[in-house]
């Protein structure tokens, strides 16, 4: 083996290193990360007895001012 | 000349009473919609239709395209007017959650309501099945 042989194989090996590099850092860019909880749609309206009562006046008259809508 | 000025009254009388017209039917029109739409009273009475905890309409069972059309047509007209009412410090779903509670405890007789629990319910002549914080 001639001392240019080896340099040209070392070429190729790294070239071919290379590829695989940039194939692997290629993989870990098109990874996703999936959320570990499930996703939860709150269906609870938060809203405390107080301020039901607060906003009763409020609902009244506007029940009465539409009484096409309600 | 005569008939020209005549036809140019006669012209600007029109528009005049197009515009009469039209402020006639937008002051007419308030005390109209203060009304039921026949089609929205007979769904509620047929318990097509029912109203929900969260101040909003609802569907019983499956709806013809009408009555679905009905329903969102109300709902958004009820979304901005629960907007555009909300008092300061509470929030639209707060507001309309509460005239909900009212919508609820007005339903007639035969009426459909959902109670709690998401099952829907005949109002009957007792009170209604409602939310714990309703007063």
């Amino acid at each position: 083996m001639t001392r240019t042989e080896i340099e040209r194989r070392w070429t190729v090996g790294g070239r071919k290193l290379a590829i695989l590099g940039a194939a692997a850092s290629l993989a870990a860019c098109v990874q996703v990360d999936t959320p570990d909880k499930p996703i939860e749609i709150n269906l609870n309206i938060n809203i405390k007895q107080e301020i039901v009562y607060k906003l009763d006046g409020d609902a009244k008259k506007l029940i009465e001012q539409n009484g096409d809508i309600f | 000349m005569m008939t020209k000025l005549w036809k140019q009254w006669k012209a600007s009388g029109l528009a005049m009473a197009a515009i009469a017209v039209t402020a006639a039917v937008a002051v007419a029109v308030p005390s109209a919609m203060a009304q039921r739409d026949p089609a929205y009273e007979k769904a509620r009475a047929a318990g097509q239709i029912g109203e929900q905890p969260d101040g909003y309409l609802g569907i019983v069972g499956s709806a013809t395209k009408e009555v679905r059309d009905l329903v969102t047509d109300i709902n958004i007209k009820r979304k901005a007017a629960y907007t555009s009412n909300a008092p300061q410090g509470s929030t639209v779903e707060q507001f309309a959650f509460a005239t909900g509670c009212n919508l609820i405890a007005k339903t007639r007789p035969g009426e459909k309501y959902k109670a709690p629990d998401g099952r829907w319910l005949t109002r009957d002549s007792g009170p209604p099945v409602r939310d714990t914080r309703c007063p």
